[in-house]
């Protein structure tokens, strides 16, 4: 029989982060959609090497069906195979979704953190700036800079983050708002903080779970916006995206409605996984509808 | 010379109804590893002055309007940020009221002691670690090694006060500044912080300054206390003095309102008595008179016409009252 030191018993207690996990994992919709989301991803890291077909070679007759002559999502209005466009598309779709939102989250929070932290004329400026950004039609905005400065990828990748930021810069403020009132807060201070170190260090990473959500949410819009952007046409003439393919086909859809139908529910797919993902996020990240 | 010497302080909040005096005219010294009380109700302004000398008064509300804090010779009421910056947490530091909450839940307790060090002592990583170990075994936890790796949900809030203070000692300050440090435990707990500051204190020869509430604190910890009233110090004195003979009514009532500290269980007790009424409203604060006098049994008419001064007893002991010399 062991004596026990009952300050040593320490009750089971998980850490946050294995605690969201169950959550997450209690949800079921946000489980399967991170399934296909994780399938999607491999198809495009690995997939380009299975199936190595260059999506610009003209491999067949144009415009054959589904499963026709051997090409299992058929070929486009200049014979091009469907499914390689899909598969080497994702890459682009992916990155650009995923760069693209991490530009936005890098002007928005260090936005956000700046105005939330310091207050006064610094909040004041760098907000209506932000709301300078917001009140913008966003799309006419990114398609300005797209089509002044060129349609690369960089250049789509920032057009689409610098229009998109306002809203991780108004949760990051937010947030900085109020943990920058907490007694931990006030307590690294007393103890010779400095201002980076408070921001970032203390602060940011306790604001970390909603802007993580947004995060996760933005890199859905991101590949939205630059479907819509290759829509319009604007976009890398050489680079295949998903987009860019229902851009290109647009005017056959009414005879081949398979050439834009195939790759909009790829787009369609994958924004949704993204966005249950996003949403089983918030419900393991956020406090409030934790059960307890 | 004293360590620390604060000099006809004046510290203004802005309120909505204009500027407020919640320390008015505050003079006091602290020698090198003494230890002195704040006492006083909600309100009258300890906080503040522990705010004051930490420097970090709430920006754009609080602020110092006159007076001096000099720490070691350096007015601090002066000092630029960036100094004030590298004394906290080194010379002067504090704990605070609520020990659930004044820890970094993302943090294990161990790099939050080892961060101070670095920041403070330029120690290496390594070195800073073995440190925290240490300074969690000084302040009683248990198996500190493994316990460095906690985060601070996994700890009691008796515990996550010892890390407080191990945070707070960490640089071997020459102040630590405990505000209510045990109002937030329950009282077991609250005799062990006690124990631990006062052994602490007399290990790294910190002084502290204790705000509290609690008359039964201040006779078991300090040598000295100041008893604040609506922003102005009401008296002074050494702790046995002072209890033994209050010269201020409101000294008094706060003596009489705790149970026992004067007579032992079998003599006859008196009975417990409360002080009347509230402290003042924040828009009240500077004017010229006994603030107390509303609530004061002992009241004359002199005493809401004129500001009592300070009346010194011997070299130790003053009080801020027209009639301490009657008392």
């Amino acid at each position: 029989m062991s004596l026990i030191d009952p300050e040593n018993t320490i009750p089971e207690a998980r850490s946050p982060f294995s605690e969201a996990w169950e959550m997450f994992r209690g949800n079921t919709a946000a489980m399967i959609a991170l399934v296909i989301l994780c399938l999607i991803v491999l198809g495009a890291i690995f997939g380009p090497y299975l199936y190595p077909t260059d999506p610009f070679d003209m491999v067949w007759a144009p415009f054959s069906p589904p499963g026709a002559d051997g090409f299992i999502l058929g070929t486009d209005y200049l014979g091009r195979d469907l499914l390689a466009a899909l598969i080497h598309g994702a890459r682009v779709s992916i990155i650009i979704g995923l760069a693209a939102a991490a530009v936005s989250i890098l002007i928005g929070v260090t936005v956000g953190a700046l105005a939330g932290f310091y207050k006064g004329w610094v909040e004041e400026l760098l907000m209506r700036i932000t709301e300078f950004f917001q009140v913008l039609p966003t799309l006419l905005f990114s398609m300005v800079i797209v089509a002044l400065f060129g349609a690369s990828l960089p250049m789509i990748t920032f057009a689409i983050g610098v229009v998109s930021w306002t809203a991780v810069a108004r949760i990051t403020r937010s947030e900085f708002l109020r943990i920058r009132e907490l007694e931990y807060v006030m307590a690294s201070r007393a103890s010779g903080a400095t201002n980076a170190k408070l921001m970032f260090r203390v602060i940011l990473p306790n604001a970390l779970p909603p802007i993580i959500v947004q995060a996760a949410l933005m890199v859905g819009s991101a590949i939205l916006f630059e479907a819509g952007l290759s829509f319009l046409g604007l976009t890398d003439p050489n680079v295949v995206s998903w987009g860019q393919v229902i851009g290109s086909n647009r005017q056959y859809i009414l005879d081949a409605s398979y050439t834009v139908t195939i790759p909009g529910l790829a787009i369609f797919i994958t924004v949704l996984c993204i966005s249950l993902v996003g949403d089983g996020l918030n419900d393991a990240l956020n406090p409030k509808l934790r059960s307890r | 010379m004293a360590l620390l010497s604060v000099k006809n302080l004046r510290i203004e909040i802005k309120t909505r109804a204009g500027v407020a005096p919640v320390i008015d005219d505050l003079s006091f010294d602290l020698d090198a590893g003494e230890s002195l009380s704040f006492v006083g109700e909600s309100g009258c302004g300890k906080s503040m002055t522990a705010l004051a000398l930490m420097g970090l008064l709430p920006e754009g509300v609080g602020s110092v309007a006159s007076g001096s804090i000099t720490f070691d010779g350096e007015d601090l009421t002066q000092a630029s940020e960036a100094r004030l910056r590298a004394l906290r947490g080194n010379d002067i530091s504090m704990i605070f009221q609520e020990p659930m909450t004044s820890l970094n839940p993302l943090y294990t307790v161990g790099e939050q002691i080892a961060e101070v060090l670095r920041a403070h002592q330029g120690l290496s990583r390594k070195q800073a670690w073995d440190q925290a170990v240490e300074l969690l075994d000084a302040v009683r936890i248990p198996n500190a090694r493994a316990r460095a790796e906690d985060y601070p949900f996994q700890m009691s809030g008796g515990q996550r006060q010892r890390v407080m203070i191990a945070i707070a000692l960490a640089c071997q300050p020459k102040i630590l500044i405990a505000d209510e440090p045990t109002t937030a435990l329950d009282v077991t707990v609250q005799a062990q912080i006690f124990d631990l500051l006062q052994d602490m204190r007399r290990q790294t020869g910190s002084a502290i300054i204790l705000i509290t509430h609690d008359m039964g604190a201040v006779a078991e910890m300090a040598e000295r206390m100041i008893v604040m009233y609506a922003g102005r110090k009401a008296e002074l004195g050494p702790v046995d003095t002072i209890i033994a003979h209050p010269r201020h009514p409101y000294t008094a009532g706060l003596i009489s309102c705790v149970p026992h500290i004067l007579s032992t269980l079998t003599s006859e007790r008196e009975d417990l008595v409360e002080v009347p009424g509230i402290v003042p409203a924040l828009q009240d604060f500077g004017k010229d008179l006994c603030l107390f006098a509303s609530r004061c049994r002992h009241a004359q008419p002199k005493c809401v016409n004129q500001r009592p001064p300070e009346i010194a007893f011997g070299n130790t002991h003053q009080a801020a009252c027209w009639r301490a010399e009657e008392l």
